[in-house]
């Protein structure tokens, strides 16, 4: 099992959840794959067409940005905490 | 019978409506709070009308919200509504233009997008498939990207010929189908390119905005990146109307939607001075056509003006007579209810208005 840590912006999607339990483990992809199943929008804000991070969302698990440890294809483990945040940008 | 005004701004869509013939407003919003809305329309083919918002998220990304209740509340599809295939390896910057087909049509809605694509939806703006033929046009690749960003931004379908219809685009100019959307040829001849080595190009043109004349829908008035020109015939050919007004630059043109030859815009000084001839805010008029020109400016601020208003961000409604509206980046809205001969303020000290649109509901 692993926890998706939402930002406020994004519990609309999520039926108003902090945090949704995901049972896929292995990589991030699997991790956002399945939430995609249940919470199709969140998946969209979170990732585009091409299932690609958008630029300005940050996920970073246990702590650490996705996108210095393999991006997509970061390990997540069983137990694992992956937090999505928007990052600093807009005007 | 009450006008909406839809107006669509960098942090979100205000809506305004009037129930004493557009002398007095009532504005709800932000809807969408914190989003780019590039574009907005009043669907009213439909026996409720239809609202429809394309808005752009700079952290979430882009979508498309549909209201069947004025915009007391909103739709938006699990599933993006306008997204490219995967097989194109690109993603949706976003939505610039939603507009709906002839009466002919009452589901089709087509989308304008960046990066430079056409959409059609055939649910009432539900959801959207990419249109092939234009995304695979050979010239496609050397369609280059302005400073707003590469985009199909103008999208008029032919009121009374299903089968043709036209798209202009920032850069690549204008290009035509006469078979539903199946094929496209460019239609820029007689719209100069400046800023390119041949200043005459079968494609490449910076086109800011078309309308399509009321009265005969064979002549379409164009604002151009610098150049100011009118098609008499459905935009194969292009000859310029820009005598008579203070600089050919700008970026929003309209037509009137139910009298033909009458057309508004707003110049700008030029394309490195983006401010309002003459540091004022007018709006010009021409009834013949674009053969002459006329400011209007009474009720409009006196001082010293600077604000642009960008292509999208002035529009006609459909009463009579005819109201005229327009936004400017610094926030305000202004609206005529007499055709542009007397201005009033819908609203102030919005964020940048990037849209408005404006219908009787």
């Amino acid at each position: 099992m692993v926890t998706v840590l939402l930002p406020g912006p994004l519990r609309g999607e999520a039926g108003g959840a902090s945090r949704l339990n995901v049972t896929a483990t292995g990589t991030l992809r699997a991790v956002l794959d399945e939430m995609a199943v249940a919470h199709p929008r969140l998946a969209r804000r979170i990732r585009d067409e091409r299932g690609e991070l958008r630029r300005y969302v940050n996920v970073f698990v246990d702590g650490e940005d996705c996108r210095h440890s393999g991006g997509l294809e970061t390990p997540v483990k069983d137990g694992a905490e992956v937090q999505v945040l928007p990052s600093v940008a807009g005007g | 019978m009450a006008t909406l005004l839809a107006i669509g701004t960098a942090k979100g869509l205000f809506l305004a409506t009037s129930t004493d013939d557009r002398r007095s407003w009532e504005i709800t919003g932000p809807h969408f709070p914190m989003t780019g809305v590039y574009a907005v329309a009043v669907d009213t083919r439909r026996s409720t009308p239809r609202l429809l918002a394309g808005m752009t998220s700079s952290h979430f990304g882009p979508s498309v919200a549909t209201s069947d209740d004025l915009g007391a509340s909103w739709d938006e599809p699990d599933q993006a509504p306008v997204a490219f295939p995967a097989d194109t390896g690109v993603s949706l910057g976003r939505v610039w233009q939603l507009m709906p087909a002839g009466p002919d049509e009452p589901d089709v809605i087509w989308a304008g997008t960046e990066p430079s694509a056409l959409f059609k939806s055939t649910d009432g703006g539900r959801s959207f498939e990419l249109v092939r033929s234009l995304w695979d046009h050979p010239h496609r690749p050397q369609w280059e990207a302005g400073f707003g960003g590469q985009a199909v931004h103008t999208v008029l379908p032919h009121p009374r010929d299903p089968a043709r219809l036209l798209v202009a685009m920032s850069t690549g100019g204008v290009y035509r189908s006469e078979d539903a959307g199946a094929s496209w040829a460019p239609g820029n001849t007689g719209i100069r390119a400046y800023f390119m080595p041949d200043e005459w190009p079968e494609f490449g043109q910076c086109v800011h905005k078309v309308a399509r004349d009321a009265g005969n829908p064979e002549r379409l008035y164009a604002q151009n990146h610098h150049g100011v020109y009118r098609s008499d015939d459905d935009g194969r050919t292009w000859s310029s109307i820009a005598d008579g007004l203070p600089s050919d630059f700008g970026f929003p043109m309209v037509a009137h939607p139910g009298r033909g030859g009458v057309v508004w815009t707003f110049p700008l000084v030029a394309d490195g001075e983006r401010f309002p001839t003459d540091h004022r805010c007018r709006v010009f008029r021409s009834t013949d056509a674009g053969g002459k020109w006329e400011p209007l400016s009474v009720g409009l601020p006196e001082g010293p003006f600077y604000p642009a208003v960008l292509r999208d961000a002035m529009c006609a409604d459909d009463a009579t007579p005819g109201g005229v509206y327009f936004g400017t980046r610094s926030g305000s809205v202004f609206a005529s209810r007499d055709e542009g001969d007397s201005w009033s303020t819908v609203a102030a000290h919005l964020p940048d208005v990037l849209c408005v649109r404006a219908a009787e509901v």
